[in-house]
Order: structure tokens, then sequence, then C-alpha cells
């Protein structure tokens, strides 16, 4: 099967979407992130949306459950570049992400994801 | 031709099969080929495509697969773009509580059906219990 590969850069894993996700594949992402976690003791994950044209209920659920898992790992994840589009689309749809942490693009994404590090 | 107002002339359709997780998203580029044809607007194909993609996934889950028809309709003063999605599954028991924000049985998020229904411009559903459902959403250009 297909996988979305796992990028790590320095303290942080990156990952991004660059294809139409089916459900199975935003399935295993979820899976392979939380692994990831704790396999590698990564504090901090950024994914990079900006690719995608569409976010429906399904892909909005797996956002907030990578979110909240790892958060429950002691780790911090941070959505980036989600189109305009998409955003006001996610909102009529009634999908309001809470406890998503999003950031405009990928420099933005790092400084909140350092800035939570050294946080704590 | 004459044209009623109250229903539209499809112009050209196309069917395709909802049986598995790929072809969901074969429907949706589907259908975003089709929004883009008729020029819709981005936000409005973003709309159009996850109202898609939500109906889409429900005629596989809870319909046990089925088609979508991608229909180009116009009537007299517009264009538009009608997608039905039918199945032959178990049906819906209760169709006003399937429509409320939360009311999921698939362990979804039971936004499906009232998000697309927000989503589109018309929003129609038909189901018998033993025989089947049908959805049909519209979207007019404005």
């Amino acid at each position: 099967m297909d996988r979305i590969p796992i990028l790590r850069m320095g303290e942080c894993l990156l990952v991004t979407i660059q294809v139409d996700m089916h459900d199975q594949l935003a399935l295993a992402l979820q899976d392979d992130l939380t692994s990831a976690i704790t396999k590698q003791r990564t504090r901090a994950v950024l994914i990079d949306i900006s690719a995608l044209v569409m976010v429906d209920s399904f892909i909005g659920r797996m956002l907030a459950n990578i979110s909240a898992m790892s958060k429950i790992l002691d780790a911090e994840t941070v959505v980036v570049g989600m189109q305009p589009a998409v955003a006001i689309t996610l909102v009529e749809l009634g999908l309001q992400l809470p406890g998503v942490r999003t950031a405009l693009n990928v420099d933005q994404g790092m400084k909140l994801l350092r800035r939570a590090l050294r946080a704590t | 031709m004459q044209l009623e107002p109250r229903k539209p002339a499809v112009v050209r359709d196309q069917v395709l099969p909802l049986k598995s997780d790929a072809d969901v998203v074969q429907a949706r580029q589907a259908v975003r080929r089709a929004a883009e044809e008729l020029k819709f607007n981005l936000v409005e194909q973003t709309k159009i495509v996850t109202a898609a993609s939500e109906l889409a996934r429900n005629t596989l889950l809870h319909g046990r697969g089925g088609t979508m028809k991608v229909e180009f309709v116009a009537d007299l003063s517009r264009r538009g773009l009608r997608l039905t999605f039918e199945d032959r599954g178990p049906g819906i028991a209760d169709i006003s509580r399937a429509l409320q924000d939360g009311f999921s049985t698939a362990d979804g998020l039971g936004l499906g059906l009232p998000g697309a229904r927000r989503l589109m411009s018309e929003f129609d559903i038909q189901s018998k219990l033993g025989e089947g459902t049908r959805v049909t959403v519209v979207r007019w250009k404005p």
C-alpha cells in the first residue's frame, strides 16, 4: 500500500501531503506518525497541507486525531499551509478543528514549534 | 426546445462507480474537473468537491457501495452541476435525524449529510428501508 513519507529534520518530524488521499492512506498516516513520535522520541510534528485542494470531514478528523494523539505523547503538532478555499469550506462544512494548531506556512509553523519546545 | 425553470435540462452526464476508497478519490477528481469546466471559482469548486467527497463516502460506507452521476444542467437563466449518489443499501430509518449535525452511525463525525447540504444550493434525499438511498445535490453557478 502507498504511504505518505515522514521525514526527520532535527527535532522535528515533517510530513508533506501531496496526493489526493483516500481514507485508508489517511488512517495509515495517522498510525505511522503516532509510532514515529514514540520510536524517534520526537516532540514536534509539522504537517504541510498546502498541496491539499480539499479537506473533508475524514481528513479533518485525521488532523484532529494526530494533534490529540501527539499531545498525549508529549509532542506538539502544527498544521501549515491550508489554502483559503479549504478553510472557508471546512467551516461551512461544520468542522472547526478545535485543538489543531495551525500556521500560515512552514516558516511560521517551525517558529511556533520552536517556541513551544523552549517553553517546556 | 422549451425549458421549464423547475426541471433543468441535462446537457451532459457521466456515471461513476463507488465501490472502494479509490473510487471515492476518482469521483472527487471527476467532480473537480466538471466544476472547473463549468468555471466555478476556486472556493465554489472546493465546496462542491468536499460535498461530493462526503456523499461518496456515505454511499460507500452506509449504502455498501453504489454510483455517482455527474450532470451538467441548465435552465432558462443559469447553469449548474448536479450530483446524484445512489445505493441499494439498507436505507435510512430516520432521515431527519441523519440530517442533524453530529448524528453518526458509522463512527464518523456525523457531518456528511448536513455538511454537504450546507455546501450545495439544492439538496434532496430519498430513502427506503431495505431498498436504498438516493441523494441529489445541485450547485448553481451564480
